[in-house]
């Protein structure tokens, strides 16, 4: 259907400089220059890294999603870009140029969630959500369980993590037993050689007590400081370290527990469709582990290929889609960023 | 010609247009912290002003601080994407030359040496040093506005956060984009690659090492 409105979208809330074409459900494009290596010497994001990256990155990042495309900017019917939540300089970096785009081009702006951006990536791979949904959103940055009544309209908090994002605690296990940044891909490669029973980690935020006060909630702070003990104690009594078992053990523990929620929500609100997102839904056994619960409860699992489940500009693109698709307002041209825009306020 | 003039490598969000004649619209506001909420619409409101067509801009130039990094980058970013995108020319301009270039015009032709002192924060100044005739001797440099070696009248921000590091104060305060523009119209400035004089480095360190968290075994006594 070439009759649906080309939308182009930008997204620089982390450390992936994203622009992405879409029209409808349809990717076109999906452009991503990451920075990612930038960071590894220090274990983390650093903010102006980032920010300076997504600066050089910004127009040939542009350039590739039209040749992707095949299309030129004047195709374009709106452009989307995310206004938060993210690092606030980078973000500044994405709208600045949405903003000067919108008016090269003369064509509507609209500054989205980055949140809902990743439940908006899945209808690029399996078409059109059926809302309600239960979105599990998991990254570096990120730890949350959101409900989507409406992709372009209407989403709410359920839960989200107390402490670390469920990637950050990837990474900081990571280093603990001698991996590299970033953590989540290389425990899992180690995993696969471990026996995840071997070693019982805690679960977050699953006591009785707990479900009662942070029944959605998340926190992986404690796990951390487990494994750290453990891997402590076994160096202390001069025993080796078994790293791909405490890898395998850790992977399950965050698996279990954001899976075990997940459902939960969905059973508890009578949802039928789970949205699994975000780089830790790379993960594979996060991945598996959601896929085999799903099934047990009935529930349809939908989650977008890996390069969709990352940051990327096509899910603020998709997006824009669905915002545009409402005849929703476009944003005023002087909106700002807003490092935690809350889920609720899925366009600006 | 059409030249869309802009910077932000201060308080000031500066926007002008310049038809090789002279500067047909400008717009400015001092906000440290609302770059990227001010420069769009300045930019609708100069091409309004103008009455002219954002398709008849037929370069751009940005000035390339140095300047507080987040500021600084919305104009740079912003200028790159219009140059990609109606195809035209970017040009860069260190923003203490455009206001050198304001300083000169104003004192001609009796100028002497000065400086440009802007704010970097952290307790220092980004500034350099011209000779009479508004040449850039020294700098950009960032540093304490104590270490700057020649004690000259100065303009910019920075020299009025530290007044009694200078012998005397000039005009103006930020730069002005209608000066950038007219600089690089009559090929006044040196202009290069619209790319960021940050000047200093990332703050950032490599990861100190992890604190234990087992509860240190003390020896009995």
């Amino acid at each position: 259907m070439t009759s649906q409105p080309l939308i182009l979208g930008i997204e620089t809330s982390c450390d992936e400089t994203g622009v992405g074409l879409v029209r409808g459900t349809t990717m076109l494009a999906n452009a991503v220059a990451s920075s990612v290596d930038e960071h590894a010497r220090f274990g983390g994001v650093v903010p102006e890294v980032a920010s300076r990256a997504h600066l050089e990155a910004m127009t040939p990042t542009l350039h590739r999603a039209l040749d992707e495309a095949g299309v030129g900017l004047e195709d374009v019917d709106a452009i989307a870009v995310t206004a938060g939540p993210g690092l606030a300089g980078a973000l500044m970096v994405g709208v600045s140029a949405a903003k000067a785009l919108a008016i090269a081009v003369d064509k509507p702006l609209y500054g989205v969630n980055h949140l809902v951006g990743h439940v908006a990536a899945e209808q690029l791979e399996n078409g059109a959500l059926t809302e309600p949904v239960v979105a599990l959103l998991v990254s570096g940055g990120h730890t949350e369980l959101l409900e989507v009544s409406d992709v372009a309209s209407a989403a709410k908090l359920l839960g989200g993590t107390i402490d670390d994002a469920a990637g950050e605690a990837f990474d900081k296990i990571a280093r603990l037993i001698g991996l590299p940044y970033p953590g989540g891909p290389h425990i899992q490669k180690a995993a696969a050689d471990g026996d995840p029973s071997s070693i019982r980690f805690p679960r977050g935020l699953t006591s009785e007590r707990d479900m009662t006060r942070h029944r959605y909630d998340f926190s992986f702070s404690g796990l951390k400081t487990a494994v750290a003990r453990w891997v402590e104690t076994a160096e202390r009594d001069g025993v080796p370290v078994p790293v791909a078992d405490v890898a395998a053990a850790f992977q399950e523990s965050v698996a279990d527990v954001l899976t075990r929620k997940a459902v939960l929500a969905c059973q508890e609100r009578d949802i039928g469709t789970m949205v699994l997102a975000g780089g830790v839904a790379a993960n594979a056994r996060v991945r598996d582990l959601a896929r085999e619960r799903c099934a047990e409860a009935g529930i349809e699992l939908r989650q977008p290929r890996l390069s969709l489940c990352t940051d990327n500009g096509a899910m603020i693109a998709a997006l824009g889609a669905a915002v545009v698709e409402q005849n929703l307002e476009p944003s005023a041209p002087d909106f700002a960023t807003d490092s935690s825009l809350p889920v609720t306020q899925v366009l600006v | 010609m059409l030249l869309l003039a802009l910077d932000t490598s201060t308080p000031a969000v500066t926007v002008a247009l310049h038809d090789g004649e002279r500067a047909v619209a400008h717009s400015t506001h001092a906000d440290a912290r609302r770059h990227t909420e001010l420069l769009a619409p300045a930019i609708s409101d100069v091409l309004a002003e103008a009455g002219v067509d954002r398709r008849e801009i037929t370069g751009v130039a940005v000035g390339i601080g140095p300047g507080p990094f987040t500021g600084l980058r919305v104009g740079v970013t912003a200028a790159r994407t219009l140059g990609t995108a109606l195809d035209v020319p970017v040009v860069g301009v260190c923003s203490l030359d455009i206001i050198a270039r304001e300083v000169t015009m104003r004192e001609a032709p009796h100028g002497s040496p000065f400086l440009v002192v802007t704010d970097a924060r952290r307790r220092e100044v980004y500034w350099s040093a011209y000779d009479s005739a508004g040449v850039r001797t020294r700098g950009p440099e960032v540093g304490p506005a104590s270490g700057i070696p020649d004690a000259l009248p100065a303009a910019g921000a920075g020299a009025r956060t530290y007044r009694d590091a200078f012998p005397g104060l000039l005009e103006p305060e930020f730069p002005s984009a209608v000066f950038l523009a007219a600089a690089v119209v009559d090929g006044a400035v040196d202009t290069c690659e619209p790319r960021p004089l940050y000047l200093r480095r990332p703050d950032a360190a490599p990861p100190a090492a992890r604190k234990p968290v087992l509860t240190p075994v003390h020896p009995s006594r």
